[in-house]
Order: structure tokens, then sequence, then C-alpha cells
């Protein structure tokens, strides 16, 4: 997530050749556009394909009906069932709350945790910090037995926590935002100490302002992650009611069995809350993803 | 990106740290309270649960809730000799080895369109990017109706170009011999836009004049391809290529929400297996021991991993 701090650097060079191109579009620059073009247009066709069977009627949208990209009678009826099961809503909230317990979480946990590894010296200090680097190499898809296990025994199993907690553990995020941490210049804090502030002080009016950023990032990466975990809430949340949504769509909705429209909508609504948040943050997921370096 | 690019300067904020901050501190309790909550959770969910894994294989436990006893190296030696575990480690080299060179090739052919391609990039990163962010069952949903072998979309155009006998469909995920292939090039349309990212990123740090040398003492676009820009996205394609590994080391929701692990296992990972056993043969110390030998190939490629990249860091 570093490339969120290079952005500067990397613009300027460019600029000549940007210009040079634009200028005259040879044969080959058209040549690229169109196949680029194409080849995006193909890539979107799965998705494009599920919105266009999800606004079929469902004898239209069965199998051996001859293909129409456009459905040749709009019908709402997939969409109209799936509220009216209601389970699908379940889910999404499910989802919600889950995701934004890991994200909060994970947010007050990392940077407080950066905080007190860049800024402070205490006992043990290497020695816990070199035991969550080890944790940057440790598979957690290796250790759901246990996990699971563990998960039964503090009566976790099948709740909220059960779902949320096991996923707060990222030493990714902590290294990540200690590395961002040390980077801002401790003249800031010097200056709010000698006017009385304390430690959260510091932190609260001083580090975080100036790392808008890195934290945004951290925060959609987590959503998005939790969001799309699949092993471990398929694991702990076997009631229908307790599903995230992608238990849920995989689980439950795979039963539809041939109401391709009914499952085409479910899948275009499971699909919508995600692709909204790309929408929006676009710009912090691209740098997010060119900066992950080090995982 | 980070990776593979030394020479941006980190955020301005670095450029300006005073030299003499270590001398500042104090070794105090203090920092300690910041960094405990999450040194708790971290003990908690992953410290203890990967000891707790290693003992486990060496005990009965089950899933059933009996009092476990210790087995000694019963369960390790039954993972090495079982037939079931290997052939899901083979299926699992199988999708590695498959799906790696399309997911590499695809997205540098992808960022190096793109990345010439500025007008309208914005449109272009975002179509290649957005199946990453579906949920998995979403994505899987998608596909099973598109691989249905009658009235499925894959057939349809496979038999409108004559490459398909309308009277023998292809059964796609139901197909021991095709099965494998449909999930990879699921998993293939679902997962390149991370790794397009990686490269168009990496592509946009090659600075500009390079080329302009290059194009001066006459190279062509191509020889500019081969001499130039492939080498200059070595670092990252082992990135690319690593980080592919971890994951397909890991791999199971694709398989198990499309084909179950079959038809005829053909498609059961390791993962997989680990689940079959743990959760629905409820021997959950079998399933420890057939996790740490996985644990310890993840390991090794982890490590590889960091040590590639983390000189880097410092």
């Amino acid at each position: 997530m570093t490339a969120l701090q290079e952005k500067p650097k990397a613009a300027p060079s460019k600029r000549p050749v940007v210009k040079r191109r634009l200028k005259k579009p040879s044969v080959g620059a058209v040549i690229v556009y169109i196949a680029a073009a194409a080849l995006a247009v193909m890539w979107l066709l799965p998705l494009l394909w599920a919105v266009s069977t999800s606004f079929k009627e469902e004898t239209e949208a069965s199998l051996g009906q001859p293909i129409h990209w456009i459905p040749e009678n709009w019908s709402i009826e997939g969409y109209r069932t799936l509220f009216e099961r209601g389970d699908h809503l379940t889910w999404m909230i499910n989802s919600t709350i889950v995701s934004t317990i890991v994200t909060v979480l994970t947010l007050v946990l990392c940077v407080s945790a950066a905080y007190g590894f860049s800024r402070f010296d205490f006992p043990g200090k290497n020695v816990i910090f070199g035991a969550i680097i080890a944790g940057l190499m440790v598979p957690g898809q290796a250790l759901i037995i246990p996990l699971f296990d563990l998960v039964n025994d503090l009566h976790l199993a099948g709740t909220y926590w059960g779902l949320a907690l096991p996923q707060v553990v990222a030493p990714v995020m902590v290294f990540i935002l200690k590395r961002f941490f040390d980077a801002i210049p401790r003249d800031y804090e010097e200056a709010a100490k000698l006017d009385g502030a304390g430690h959260f002080r510091v932190l609260w009016n001083v580090i975080l302002p100036l790392s808008g950023p890195i934290m945004a990032a951290v925060a959609i990466f987590t959503f998005i992650g939790s969001w799309n975990n699949f092993l471990w809430p398929l694991l702990v949340a076997t009631d229908p009611s307790m599903m995230t949504l992608p238990v849920g769509l995989g689980v439950v909705s795979g039963g539809y069995g041939l109401f391709y429209a009914q499952n085409m909508a479910a899948a275009v609504l499971g699909a919508l809350p995600l692709l909204i948040i790309f929408l929006i943050f676009q710009k912090q997921i691209v740098k997010g993803v060119a900066g992950v370096g080090l995982k | 990106m980070t990776v593979n690019t030394e020479a941006p300067a980190p955020a301005p904020a670095a450029t300006t740290r005073p030299p003499n901050t270590k001398g500042a501190k104090k070794k105090s309790w203090t920092g300690l309270w910041f960094v405990l909550p999450f040194a708790a959770f971290y003990a908690l969910f992953l410290v203890w649960p990967t000891f707790l894994g290693l003992y486990y294989s060496f005990t009965d436990k089950s899933l059933t809730g009996r009092p476990a006893s210790w087995v000694g190296l019963e369960n390790w030696a039954e993972a090495f000799g079982d037939e079931r575990a290997w052939a899901a480690l083979v299926n699992t080299a199988e999708f590695t080895l498959y799906s790696t060179p399309p997911l590499v090739i695809v997205a540098i052919v992808l960022a190096l369109l793109v990345n010439r391609a500025r007008r309208f990039g914005w449109f272009l990163r975002m179509a290649f990017f957005a199946p990453f962010v579906v949920p998995v069952s979403v994505v899987t949903m998608i596909w099973i109706w598109i691989y249905q072998p009658t009235g499925g979309l894959l057939n349809h155009y496979l038999q409108l170009l004559g490459l398909q006998d309308a009277a023998e469909p292809a059964l796609w995920l139901q197909d021991q011999s095709t099965a494998m292939w449909a999930v990879v090039l699921t998993t293939v349309w679902w997962t390149m836009g991370f790794n397009f990212l990686l490269y168009l990123a990496a592509l946009q740090t090659i600075p500009a004049d390079v080329y302009e040398a290059s194009a001066i003492d006459g190279a062509s676009w191509w020889r500019q391809l081969w001499h130039l820009t492939l080498p200059l996205l070595k670092r990252t394609t082992a990135l690319v290529i690593v980080l592919q590994l971890i994951a397909s080391l890991r791999i199971f929701d694709q398989m198990y929400l499309m084909t179950a692990g079959g038809p005829d296992r053909a498609t059961e990972v390791a993962i997989h297996y680990i689940y079959i056993s743990g959760f629905e043969g409820y021997r959950i110390g079998y399933a420890s021991a057939l996790s740490y030998v996985l644990f310890v190939l993840i390991l090794i490629v982890s490590i590889v991993q960091f040590r590639l990249f983390s000189r880097k860091e410092d």
C-alpha cells in the first residue's frame, strides 16, 4: 500500500510520452484501443449475462431456450421472489455487521499497535514485533481446524463475534501502518507534547489526521477481504439465519435448482455492494493493490 | 509499487524525517499498552491455534467431543500413506500448473495494452479488475450457469462457431477431463485483475526516458518489449508467481462450490480434503496432521517470498 506515497514521483517523467501519443494516433495506437476495448467488453460478458438473465421471466431464462442478450419480456419476477424469500436480505445484513466489526476492530487494534511500535521503546518490543512479522507467513487457511475448535470452546460458534474475531488478526496491517507512522516527522508531536497533550491525544490529533489515505486503504481492504471470506463463515455459521452473503448464496441459493432468473438476480444483488464500493473507492483500491509489495 | 521500485521516494514526510529520533526514545512500559490489545488477539487467534493444531495432530481428537488420547505419530504416518491425501495434493499442484501461466501472461498482455491506451484507462482498469471484488459464490453461480451443458452460454457459442456438435455437448464441470480446466478458467477470470493491476503499476514506474533512449537507437516495439519492458517486469513476475503459488496451495472455495471436489474427486484439493476429514469425518486429530503438511508447504513458499522481497524493505 505504499504506492499511495509514490504518486507524486511517477507522473512527471511520464508526461512527454503521453502528449506525443495523444497528438497523432498511429495505426498501432488505434489497434491497441480496439483490442483493449474488445477484451474489456469480453471480460464483462459474464457479469452482463447474469444481469440479462436476472431480468428475464423464468420461462425465458430456463435451459434449452434460445440465447437472448436482451430479454424478450423484461421482468423483475426473479428479484421479487428473492425478496419474498427474505434470506438474501438477512445475509446481506449479517455480512455488513461482520465486516464492520472486523474493519473497526482491525483499525483500532492495528493503529494502536503500529503507534506503539513506531513511537515507543519498551521491554520485549523486538520479540513481540518479531513474532508478528513471523505471522505474515502463517497461512490462516491451514489453521481452520484448531481455530474452529477454539471458537467452539469459547462458545462463539454461530455468533457474530465468532465470525468476526478470528478475522481481526492482520499482522500485515500493523506492518503497513507502522511503516507509515515511522515516516511522519516527530516535530509535530513534540509541539503537541509541549502543549501538554498525552499519548492518546498525540495519536488522535497529530498522527491520525496525517494518515487519512493509508487508513482508508487499510479499512477498504479489510472490509472487502472480510466480506468475501468464504471458508471461515462456512464453518462457523451453519444456521442459515447467521450466514454471510457468500456462504448463503453458495450453500442455500445453490439449491434453487433451475430458477435461473432468480438465481442470477441473487448473483447480481450479491455482487452489487462491493462493486459499488469499488466504484466509489476505485483510486484507493487500485493504489492499494499496486502497493501490495509485502504480502 | 514498493516491491520492484526502489527509486521513487516514499512519502514526502519521510524525506523530512529528523535524523536524531532514536535518541529521543526512552524505554518505558507505555508503548506496551498500545501494543497489548493487538498482541492479545494475535496470541489467541493465531499463535495459540498454531500450537494447538500441532498438538492435536498427535492425538485422536474428534469433533464429536469424546475425550482425546495421545496417539504419537499415528496420524502423521497415516497422512503420508493416504492416497486420497496425495491425490488432493496432486490436484492442487495441477490447478497451480494450469492457472499460473494464464494468470501471468493474460495479466501482462492486458497491462501492456491498457498502459498504452491512456484515454479510457479508467474504464479498462475497471473492467478487468471488477470481477476481483465479486464474492466467490456469485462468481461460481454465474459460471455454473455459463457452463450448463444444454442452454449454457459457452456451449451455445461453441456450437455457433461449429466447434462443438450440438448432439454431444461438453459437460464441463461434470466431466473428469474438463472439470479442472473449467475451474481454472473461472479463476483466471475472477482473479486476473489483481495481477493486472500489479503489472500496470510496475509499467507506470518505468521512466519514459528509458524508452526514448532506445527509440533513438531505433529499437522496434517488439525489441523494446523483449529487451526492455519484460526484463524490467521480472521482479513483479516473481512476486506474482509466488503470490499465485501461495493462493493456489490454499485453493478451496471455487472447487467446493462448483464441483464439490468431483467428478470422482478429480478436483478435490488439499484444503477440501482437510475439510472433509475434519468436518465430515469428525477426525480433528487426523485433519490437523494433514493441515500441518500443507502448513509447512505454504510456509516454505512464504519464506522464499519473504527472502525475495524483504531486502527491499529496510
